[in-house]
């Protein structure tokens, strides 16, 4: 059975970001409230907030973890314009007996004129290399030439897009037949630039990004945007949220000798599915990109893995138990569920099937304290061995009739709902 | 079975961060116990060599399969064990969990005992029946107690009897054929004639003994199941069934058991999938119907070891033994102890086991040393050159943020990091130049040939050695290593005006120490340090060194003064000639 442990965050304003560190030991909130904090997991599973501090002078937006290779690092982004680098310096004795660590801000990078909407680290095989992106469209690629100096960081790359944009996810692949690949997605409801979705590949010749391929068909406002993990694979897949959930596939084109642009990319669908029935705000990969998590306004997590004919099928839901906000509008609890990290998002176990009933009573309710219900049966995994051949996509689910949850109508500061 | 999936997830509205996880559930200590035991069999399993004659082989499947079934009762008879205890305690409801645990566990081995009387064994007709009579048998009594009694008055005798009248054990197939139809035509014949109308109780024994499906529906509640019912109905009309003709009999047997109007359970579709010989199906529902991907995970290996599933290409060109047993392993690999286990089922999948090891090592907690040397273990076999590099680094950088110099330091070299060794080397130089001593002694004594790592680290070494040198009195052995130190341009610059410093109480001794040639390079050595272009810019390592002119003015001079002595000593002694 699955259970949830709810933990106070204590934040005062709302949380824009949970982000596990790389090993799932630790976990960095970010909120309106213009702070980031780090909890650590006790021996015995417990949460212990280790640290408060208030970062930036508007909403933090993003907040990340460096590689642990260059020690305890995390960076973060805000309304306010900058992004920052922290560093956990060890405390005095006392310190460490309350439980608390101090974290230092090493650096802050003021080059963005507007909102800074993501922060993220670039694959540790880079070195150490911080990546932005701002609400006027620029992403902007830092570099800290000496690991062992996080003030010292410069501005390598500046790519300019018309769109504003919203997040970003760098390729993890260290293939030597990949240079680096960075995607961009944009929530900007300008219709005239039609692909919401930009990837930008690093030339070697050139020493420069260059746009390598915008994804057309995402023409909605992109939320979240994640490179899975490669496995050695020749291609790539990228998961969107967008108005719904998209994996795709990337097969990079075998390049001509004499070309010196970057490498054509073929692009494929994997699999579109609308079952949020409204915005889809996260997506995250486990270690393995066997399973994605996403996260959106229905209030649900749900959970799709592609079995081993390579169809994408949803493998669990995670539904909050729908007991409103205690807010002063009285409104529907707009849940904006916000997927960390889901490092431990392993494969085990979700295949139970509430259908067996010959194994299973009927399905536990929910246990006293936690805030989720069943996680409802996921469907075959494992298809007849005549079945087609995995390319085709699965059908588009078509969206059920019924009233869409409508959003509280929020000031512009908190202009994350939308 | 254990924390597999954790996702970690804050609503928008309320400032309440929510930890999904799976439930380590009560049974987990005894579930252990079948991972473990079920992991040993497997990688025996994979030993066994291609090249052993078929015959031989399918000796030892078997054997194997029954290993695996015993475990998995074993591990049911401890739950029911501990559930009975936990019932004596409580208010005498057996706990749900350990219920459904059992439950599970029982489906689990009357799936897999079937499976390998069709699959495995593959028995053919004639022994085919003798292995379903015993699968019943053994399985009847496990699920149901009230029957039990009724049917050990009953089936035992039924089939004792029965098999002594037809007295089987002498003959071939053909023979028995033809004897059992000549008897199943006698006791028919006795039926029609009305011979046993005055014993109905005997009656009805002979309808069954000739396979009468009414009279067997009649006692329905004897034979609980529908397949308990197809192998009784089997036993009486058609003892040498052959293989391909059992999922006629066991379709018909579940429609005629089953009340038209219920569905099926998932049980009864996975065994009929099996009487149908529908391998594939029969790994597909038990995926879909058991929670668990350990048993699908085994069994599958054992019959693709057995050859009996066909190839089907995954998109990475996978199969599909390999695709679940990544997919229990990596299960596994979250458990704080269990995760060991993994690695073997990862050796064991050739396509991506390596890659999926790779991802999942490096993400295994290191909290303490012993479990950073059981991971790098596992990846020094494996020559996964990153993974040890980086976990040696993260080790590292650790130790180094708790000033454990030492533990940074030696993490530093097994990772083969030169950079970081300087930087450490750099460290233990710098607390030597602020407290005059050295730390972790007995590791820098000891570095031995990973002393040439870096030029820093074989510089700490060697001046460490000094030290020593100096320590044990050895003083004109100290006063060679450390000109040459200088010399052969192994301490930075930046440290030479140290090294002269220590070289005072060697010159200043009553005994000539430093002969005249090496008295000489070392004035040299001063000269070259202070002659106005290369006197050495403060660097970040060693500011201090250069803080005060004056100081360093009449140090200079001080050793200018110490080095003119003794040299004159010097040239004294060598040229004195001893009469």
């Amino acid at each position: 059975m699955f259970v949830a442990r709810s933990i106070a965050a204590d934040h005062k304003d709302l949380i824009h970001d949970v982000s596990y560190d790389f090993h799932g030991r630790r976990m960095a909130t970010c909120s309106s409230d213009q702070s980031v904090k780090v909890w650590d997991k006790s021996e015995s599973g417990e949460w212990h907030c280790t640290a408060s501090w208030k970062t930036h002078s508007g909403s933090v937006w993003r907040v990340t973890w460096a590689h642990p290779e260059f020690g305890q690092v995390l960076a973060s982004c805000s309304f306010d314009r900058t992004a920052a680098v922290w560093e956990e310096i060890v405390g005095e004795s006392n310190d460490k007996q309350r439980g608390q660590s101090h974290w230092i801000k090493r650096t802050t990078l003021v080059d963005s004129r507007t909102s800074v909407t993501d922060v993220k680290f670039a694959p540790k095989y880079m070195g150490l290399m911080l990546t932005t992106c701002s609400a006027d469209g620029v992403v902007r690629i830092y570099e800290a030439p000496d690991v062992m100096n996080l003030s010292q960081w410069s501005l390598q790359h500046e790519i300019s897009g018309k769109l504003s944009c919203s997040c970003i996810s760098w390729n993890p692949s260290s293939s030597r037949a990949h240079p680096p690949m960075i995607a961009v997605g944009s929530d900007d409801s300008n219709v005239t630039y039609g692909g919401k979705v930009q990837i930008y590949e690093y030339n070697e010749n050139t020493r420069k990004y260059a746009k390598a391929e915008t994804l057309m068909t995402v023409t909605d406002a992109v939320h979240d945007i994640a490179f899975a993990p490669n496995l050695g694979r020749s291609f790539h897949v990228l998961a969107i949220a967008t108005k719904d959930v998209r994996i795709f596939k990337l097969v990079p084109l075998r390049k001509e000798s004499s070309s010196t642009g970057p490498t054509k990319l073929e692009v494929q669908i994997l699999a579109q599915f609308d079952n949020h029935n409204s915005q889809v705000w996260r997506v995250s990969w486990n270690i393995t990109s066997t399973l994605l998590a996403s996260s959106g306004d229905d209030g649900c997590v749900r959970l799709w893995k592609a079995n081993y004919m390579d169809n994408w099928k949803c493998t669990g839901i995670l539904k909050g138990d729908g007991s409103p906000v205690n807010g002063s509008s009285g409104q529907p609890s707009a849940m904006n569920t916000v997927v960390g990290s889901a490092v431990q998002a392993s494969q085990n176990a979700l295949n139970g099937s509430a259908a067996g009933r010959y194994f299973f009573p009927a399905l536990d309710p929910p246990r006293a304290g936690s805030r989720f219900g069943q996680l409802l049966p996921p469907s075959t995994l494992i298809e007849h061995c005549d079945a087609q051949s995995a390319q085709t996509a699965p059908p588009v689910h078509p969206a059920p009739p019924g009233p869409v949850i409508t959003l509280p109508s929020v000031p512009a500061k908190t202009v994350h709902h939308l | 079975y254990f924390d597999s999936l954790r996702i970690c997830l804050s609503t928008g509205g309320c400032p309440f961060v929510h930890e999904v996880r799976k439930d380590e559930d009560i049974c987990s200590p005894i579930l252990r116990k079948l991972f473990n035991e079920s992991h040993h069999i497997f990688v025996g399993l994979q030993g066994i060599r291609d090249d052993l004659p078929s015959k031989n082989k399918k000796t030892q499947f078997v054997s194997i399969s029954k290993n695996y079934r015993s475990v998995i009762r074993a591990c049911m008879e401890e739950l029911q064990q501990v559930a009975g205890k936990v019932e004596g305690k409580s208010d005498g409801r057996i706990s749900p969990v350990f219920f459904l645990q059992v439950s599970i566990l029982l489906a689990v081995e009357l799936i897999w005992n079937l499976c390998e009387v069709l699959f495995i064994d593959a028995a053919p007709a004639g022994s085919l029946l003798l292995h379903l009579l015993d699968w019943v048998r053994l399985h009847k009594a496990d699920v149901d107690e009230k029957a039990r009694d009724v049917l050990q008055s009953e089936s035992p005798t039924e089939h004792q009897a029965y098999w002594d009248v037809v007295g089987v054990n002498t003959l071939t197939l053909t023979e028995f054929d033809v004897k059992w139809r000549h008897w199943h035509e006698e006791v028919d014949r006795c039926l029609q004639d009305q011979s046993f109308a005055s014993n109905p109780h005997l009656e009805v024994i002979c309808k069954i003994l000739v396979g009468d499906e009414d009279v067997l529906l009649e006692h329905k509640e004897l034979l609980s199941t529908w397949y308990h019912f197809l192998v009784t109905r089997l036993l009486f009309s058609h003892p040498i069934v052959k293989p391909t003709e059992l999922h006629y009999y066991a379709q018909s047997s579940m429609h005629m058991f089953l009340d038209t109007r219920s569905v099926p359970e998932p049980l009864d579709s996975i065994l009929l999938a099996a009487f149908e010989f529908d391998i594939h199906q029969v790994i597909k529902d038990c995926s879909i119907a058991l929670n668990n991907w350990w048993f699908v995970a085994h069994l599958t290996d054992l019959m693709d070891h057995c050859k009996l599933l066909q190839s089907h290409n995954l998109h990475f060109g996978s199969n599909l033994r390999e695709f679940l047993l990544l997919e229990y392993a990596s299960g596994l690999f979250t458990h704080h102890s269990l995760w060991q286990l993994a690695v073997d089922y990862f050796d064991h999948c050739p396509e991506f086991g390596r890659v999926y090891l790779e991802l999942q090592i490096e993400r295994v907690p290191l909290d303490t040393e012993r479990k950073a040397l059981k991971v790098l273990r596992i990846c020094e076999q494996r020559q996964m050159t990153e993974q040890v590099r980086s976990i040696c680094k993260i080790m590292a950088k650790g130790a180094l943020r708790n000033n454990r110099l030492g533990s940074a330091l030696s993490w530093s070299i097994r990772a083969k990091d030169a950079a970081f060794a300087t930087l450490i080397s750099e460290r233990f130089l710098q607390d030597y130049c602020a407290n005059g001593a050295f730390s972790d002694l007995d590791l820098i004594d000891n570095l031995g040939s990973a002393m040439l790592l870096s030029d820093r680290l074989t510089f700490l070494g060697k001046y460490r050695e000094f030290h020593r040198l100096y320590g044990e009195k050895c003083f004109s052995d100290a006063a060679k290593l450390l000109l040459s130190l200088m010399t052969a341009k192994i301490a930075p610059r930046t440290f030479w005006m140290t090294l002269l410093t220590d070289a005072l109480p060697l010159l200043e001794q009553k005994e000539v120490i430093f002969s005249a040639d090496q008295t000489h390079e070392l004035m040299f050595c001063l000269e070259d340090l202070t002659s106005g272009n290369c006197l050495p810019k403060p660097d970040r390592w060693f500011p201090f060194l250069f803080q005060d002119e004056d100081i360093d003015t009449t140090k200079i001079e001080i050793l200018r003064l110490a080095l003119a002595r003794n040299l004159a000593k010097a040239i004294v002694k060598e040229g004195t000639v001893e009469v």
